[in-house]
């Protein structure tokens, strides 16, 4: 398209612009460079209006689904008759991700800052951040960092003057990947075991303690200050149509300066791999995930699919969370798909059968496979378990768990046939 | 092609009801009420879609994905099979089963192979086999073999959750049946899930230690649930076992039988399985309209007395050395018949008939008391009673119907006021619908009581506590301290329950009468037992005939009378006396013999003197089916059936009728209304009630032929001088029996005993502060006559009032010689003499 080559620079900070400077955490690093600016704006909107304003600059989420952040804000009743809140979902798990903890640490004002916009734009008066427990020292920055928020009137009570009221709470998960979903994170959050729940009722209108609910990624809701100074307009200079604006590109894997890149939507893994110095040590890419683990996997084929939603569904992937994981040809696919799907068998909930006794069946097989103690009825068979599993799971980590078997099998079925090698029948008398 | 036009467009003409939609289910067109489950409506169709997690009295889950059909909505097929138990049907929607969907069907077949996996396959060594949803669905929706080749996951089996429930982890389908029954209808979440993926487990908090979970606890909780049998009969899997039944018998080799329960007054449905003439196990019976598919473990697991080794199977007559001996009914049937025409003749007999009967053998007792015994002696109250609740009974409650109050109109009513009724412990199925009622319309349940108990928390209840014996002025008073209650009970379908145990309340059944025709609000009385419903309406009591006329009423008698071919005048005139009443006037020598059917002298306010007027009384006829206190003190005693060896009628305290016929047939067990039948033959009367079905319609002739007057107004009995006593350094007691503690009917039934609630005395911090009582430590309640030990345990009682449960084991009356309401000395530390309160504990176990 015309515009997108029209943009010079493929790195487009903007979530990221902060993290260089030095103590970018503290909260006289962020009003300096323009922190605190979009809410004096917004407090003086309407709810409506920003809700409005989101929508029309196409912000998707950034968790992975990449569901109209605008659109799921508006699904909230327009009264209080109930308490509102808002969840920020930071249990940030998927195997290759890695965005949402670097945010918070380098730049945690700029989530609170748009905390305060989408509460306010919901009518919540009490938001939560439920972050992954592991990551402790995100923990610890983040609550320090809403206890400057409060010291400077950002939070609490008739916040700036504007009569709006909020209160942040950050809440540390206990480690399950299951956490992420989520309705097993407001389970969870509710202080039960972390499942997830039927839907409907969706979070809207029954969410945490059965109250109308959003819950949205840490990228997409620090994402909205920068919409609310810079406008719809700005926001769609970047990106594409339907996947507006930057998002960052965590690269990792055998590349030459694995990290965090932020670009717009729409980046190819072409100037990924450029902006990361090219594979490491010049070994080719064989195999890529676009967005974790979830994500089915691409190959060296797909080097200049643009990686916005669309780009990725189109070539039989999901863009998920962005999180690029590059893997050159020293890998073994089918130990990679071995080690994948161990994580899935171990993160199951257990909560309905596909998943539960899927993985637990897939991890067997691959493990055997890898060992060399596989058939190719093995790969049939795991392909009819995948087909039994992708769809008819409770929640979408079933289906994420046969991604990558399924398309590591698309891609690199002599790999795996190869590991049956051994174990191939020999006709019967066929020695004799 | 003309067909294929009309078809549709003929069905298009049939008008879509208000709140319903039209869809189609394998191209079938159908209506179905808006908001109903896909997996219902076709099963109203004939239409089976396999499942395990979904149960139509639990809320929908989900998990199992065993139910999965393809949808369309509007043409467009929704891109995933859905769950057919959660997903809700919607107009012109369109749902394709495992019968015309080869999409469902491979689903449905994956599904079930995943469920195999993990699942041993011991089905020749498993309880459930035979009868196993999981071993039918296999068969019917399966794949005929297995693609799995590798490790299947294990766990230590079987693991006990409590004394009565096995857990088998590694045929669990984690459908969460059992842990949603808990959490959601009895409201006792001991069971959850614990871990996750394929080591996903049901366990308790103990179970959780001892795997050294990540859930680990200090102390665990077992399964303690008075209804956790229930989880047994909805695991559809073999994973939840009774120690009772465990490797017992194989459900083709057992014949089943509709029965009802024998235990409290709701009357359950259930089902008796048996072989080879003794009873392997009991499962709840399916009536929405009382016990919807739920018993209590007491329902379930209490039959074991039926085969107890003491059983009473021949006749008894005292000899001449003061012992017992085994003789010929003729011969027994002779004595007695001698000894009660001599007594008749002399100062009289009295019938004291207990709880426990039947509507049948309670009428035959009234009818050979009032016929053969020409007495109105009579009494089926073998607990604490009074002339104030025989007057409320005569008023309020005989001949009601379930028109008057029933189990749905406590789903209906807007508040449930509980008034000296504990459900869960004294009804427990009314206990379930209450909780019900709450938790899906909203119903609010209040209760007049001392403490927050589990039955107020779990109905989320609100608690108007008062003293013990405070009760009566609390309700006079509701005006004044919860005017919100007195305004909720004033709207249309509000209900009042009040237990037996008011009759321990002077004054309480008259000011529920006051309540009630203050406010408008109907009123139930449940009592603890099955046949007390049914003795009151067959009118085995001092004042009122069968079907609840009063016996000062000429004409009634004169009506009956004729019916009973007996000469003009010759029926009792004057009311006669009641349980205490009788037992008096036997230990003052103003009565010559007793009739006594199923009483525990326990049970009754003054112990001692019962037994005493047995000991006094010059003959004493007791029909039992065990050694008791009175069989001790008989001189004739004659064995009668069990319920399950007789047919007969339970009536519920809806009023509701509970029929149920023989269960163990031939056993040669005689049920009481043929035992006094032949009797008043003997002593030359005839009674017409050999059998219960003849007694029955005797029965309905009776109350039929005469006319129940209007409600009369409820006179307060005198409140009990000690109540208004100076305290003078006592507390005051609170007491009821809990649902299992030393009760006849539990004998050799060790698991369900270990599920009883652990008998402790509650008191307020206050009160144990002011007597130096620790929580968990031993505290001490003592009267003149003896005192009684148990851990303390605190709770929000009103200051210096303790409660303490009446028989768990030992009982109060036996012990203090004072009830409910009554003052006590509290004090820490165990009895003087610990032995001496085991003592009547021994001695209540045996006679009990």
């Amino acid at each position: 398209m015309a515009d997108t080559a029209s943009k010079t620079d493929p790195l487009t900070p903007v979530l990221t612009k902060r993290w260089l400077s030095p103590k970018s955490w503290r909260l006289a690093t962020y009003e300096q460079l323009e922190g605190y600016t979009a809410i004096r704006k917004a407090l003086r909107m309407t709810p409506e209006e920003i809700v409005e304003l989101v929508k029309e600059a196409g912000l998707r989420g950034r968790g992975g689904a990449g569901f109209p952040a605008g659109v799921k804000w508006s699904f909230m009743p327009q009264n209080e008759d109930k308490p509102h809140y808002l969840v920020i979902n930071a249990d940030e798990g998927e195997p290759g991700t890695c965005k949402d903890v670097p945010l918070m640490m380098a730049d945690p004002h700029s989530l609170i800052e748009g905390c305060i916009i989408a509460s306010y734009a919901m009518r919540a008066h009490r938001c939560f951040i439920y972050v992954r427990g592991e990551a402790l020292h995100c923990i610890r920055r983040l609550n320090s960092a809403i206890r400057e928020a409060y010291a400077a009137g950002y939070l609490g009570k008739n916040i700036l003057d504007s009569g709006f009221d909020l209160d942040i709470t950050v809440h540390a998960g206990a480690g399950a990947y299951i956490c992420g979903e989520e309705t097993a994170l407001l389970d969870s959050l509710e202080g039960r075991r972390g499942q997830p729940r039927l839907k409907p009722p969706f979070p809207a209108a029954a969410g945490l303690y059965a109250k109308p609910t959003t819950v949205n990624n840490v990228e997409t809701i620090a994402t909205v200050p920068y919409i609310i100074n810079g406008g719809a307009d700005w926001f769609r200079s970047m990106g594409t149509e339907k996947s507006p604006g930057p998002k960052i590109y965590s690269i990792s894997g055998h590349v030459e300066r694995p990290g965090q890149y932020e670009a717009p939507l729409g980046t190819t893994l072409r100037q990924l791999l450029e902006m990361a110095g090219g594979m490491k040590d010049g070994i080719p890419l064989k195999f890529w995930t676009p967005g974790g683990s979830s994500t089915p996997l691409l190959t060296a084929a797909h080097l200049d699919v643009p990686l916005d939603f669309e780009g990725a569904a189109e070539a039989g992937s999901m863009l998920g969370t962005t999180a690029v994981m590059v893997f050159n040809e020293t890998v073994s696919v089918p130990w990679a798909v071995m080690k994948w799907t161990k994580f899935y068998e171990h993160e199951s909930c257990g909560k309905c059968t596909p998943c539960r006794e899927g993985t637990y069946w897939l991890a067997q097989i691959l493990e055997r496979l890898v060992e060399g103690r596989g058939t190719e009825e093995d790969i049939e068979t795991m392909l009819d378990v995948c087909d039994n599993i992708l769809g008819r799971s409770f929640c979408a980590l079933g289906d994420g768990a046969v991604s990558p078997i399924q398309s590591g099998i698309k891609y690199f079925r002599d790999e795996f046939v190869a590991l049956c090698e051994a174990n191939k029948r020999e006709l019967v008398g066929a020695s004799a | 092609m003309t067909l294929a036009h009309q078809k549709p467009s003929e069905t298009a003409q049939t008008e879509v009801p208000e709140g319903h939609v039209r869809l189609t289910i394998d191209g079938q067109e159908v209506i179905a009420p808006k908001g109903e489950l896909v997996i219902r409506t076709a099963e109203r169709m004939g239409i089976v879609i396999p499942r395990f997690c979904d149960h139509p009295l639990l809320d929908p889950a989900g998990a199992c994905r065993q139910c999965l059909v393809e949808v369309s909505m509007g043409g467009r097929p929704m891109p995933k099979p859905q769950a057919s138990c959660t997903i809700t049907v919607a107009d012109g929607m369109e749902v394709k089963t495992q019968l015309t969907s080869p999409v469902a069907d491979k689903a449905q077949k994956g599904v079930m192979e995943l469920l195999l996996i993990n699942h041993p396959l011991d089905c020749p060594i498993c309880d459930k086999g035979g009868e196993c949803p999981l071993q039918n669905q296999a068969m019917a929706h399966g794949r005929t073999d297995s693609r799995f080749v590798d490790r299947k996951r294990t766990f230590p089996k079987p693991l006990k959750i409590s004394t009565q429930i096995l857990l088998d982890r590694e045929r669990c389908v984690l459908c969460q049946r059992c842990t949603r029954f808990s959490q959601q209808i009895a409201g006792d979440p001991f069971i959850d899930l614990l871990e996750r993926g394929a080591q996903q487990q049901i366990g308790t908090s103990e179970t959780a230690e001892l795997e050294k979970s990540a859930s680990h606890t200090p102390d665990g909780t077992p399964f303690q649930s008075y209804f956790s049998g229930n989880t047994i009969q909805i695991c559809p899997v073999g994973a939840l076992t009774s120690a009772q039944y465990r490797f017992r018998s194989r459900p083709f080799d057992l014949v089943s039988s509709p029965s009802v329960c024998e235990h409290c007054s709701s009357g359950c449905a259930e089902r008796t399985d048996f072989r080879r003439g003794r009873i392997m196990r009991k499962l709840a019976g399916d009536d929405p309209d009382v016990n919807e598919e739920w018993i209590c473990d007491k329902g379930r697991f209490a039959f074991r007395y039926t085969t107890a080794r003491d059983r009473i199977r021949k006749p008894l007559v005292r000899g001449e050395d003061g012992e017992l001996h085994e003789a010929s009914w003729p011969e027994a049937m002779r004595l007695a018949a001698e000894a009660l025409l001599k007594a008749r003749d002399g100062k009289g007999i009295g019938v004291l008939t207990g709880g426990r009967l039947t509507l049948e053998d309670a009428y035959a007792y009234q009818k050979f008391a009032r016929v053969a015994a020409r007495t109105n002696d009579i009494d089926f109250r073998a607990r604490a009673h009074s002339a104030e609740e025989l007057q409320f009974l005569a008023a309020q409650v005989a001949g009601t119907t379930p028109e008057h109050v029933s189990f749905a109109s406590l789903e209906k009513a807007p508040i449930v006021l509980c008034v000296a009724f504990e459900p869960e412990d004294e009804a427990p199925i009314v206990f379930l619908r209450l909780r019900k009622a709450a938790r899906k319309m909203g119903t609010r349940v209040a209760f007049v009581g001392q403490w927050t108990t589990s039955s107020v928390r779990k109905t989320s209840g609100e608690l108007l506590a008062c003293e013990p014996g405070g009760e009566a002025a609390a309700l006079d008073g509701i005006a004044e301290h919860a005017k919100d209650i007195v305004e909720a009970l004033s709207a249309e379908g509000a209900v009042i329950l009040v237990g037996e145990r008011a009759a321990t309340m002077p004054g309480l059944f008259a000011a529920v009468q006051r309540l009630a025709e203050r406010t408008g609000a109907r009123v139930a009385w449940i009592p603890r037992r099955a046949g007390e419903r049914g003795a009151l309406d067959a009118g085995a009591v001092p004042t009122l005939l069968p079907g609840g006329a009063p016996v000062t009423d000429a004409g009634a008698r004169a009506a009956l009378e004729k019916l009973w071919r007996l000469p003009e005048g010759s029926l009792p005139a004057e009311p006669g006396r009641d349980t205490a009443g009788i037992l008096a006037a036997a230990a003052a020598g103003e009565l010559d013999a007793l009739v006594v059917g199923g009483v525990d002298p326990d049970d009754l306010p003054d112990p001692r003197a019962a037994r005493e007027a047995l000991d006094k009384v010059g003959f004493v006829l007791s029909l039992e089916m065990r050694p008791s206190a009175v069989t001790e003190r008989a001189d004739v005693v004659l064995p009668i059936a069990p319920t399950a060896e007789k047919a007969g009628t339970f009536r519920n305290w809806e009023g509701r009728d509970r029929p149920f016929e023989v269960t163990l047939q031939n056993t040669g067990a005689v049920p009481d209304c043929r035992v006094l039948d032949t009797l008043a033959v003997e002593m030359d009367v005839d009674l017409f009630t050999q059998t219960p079905k003849a007694a029955r319609a005797d029965f309905v002739r009776a109350a039929n032929s005469v006319t129940r007057p209007a409600a009369t107004p409820v006179e307060a009995a005198p409140e009990a001088e000690q109540a208004k006593a100076e305290t003078n350094g006592h507390v005051k007691l609170s007491t009821w029996r809990q649902l299992i503690d030393n009760g006849s009917l539990q004998v050799e039934e060790p698991h369900l005993a270990g599920t009883a609630r652990p008998a402790v005395l509650r008191l307020n911090e206050a009160t144990a502060q002011r007597h130096g009582i620790v929580p968990g430590e031993p505290a001490t309640i003592r009267t003149e006559r003896g005192e009684l030990s148990f851990p303390a345990e605190i709770a929000d009682l009103p200051d210096d009032v303790v409660w303490v449960p009446s028989r768990s084991p030992v009982g109060v009356y036996e012990a203090l010689g004072v009830g409910h309401g009554g003052l006590v000395q509290l004090s820490a530390g165990t009895a003087a003499g610990a032995e001496s309160a085991e003592g009547p504990a021994g001695e209540t176990g045996g006679a009990a």
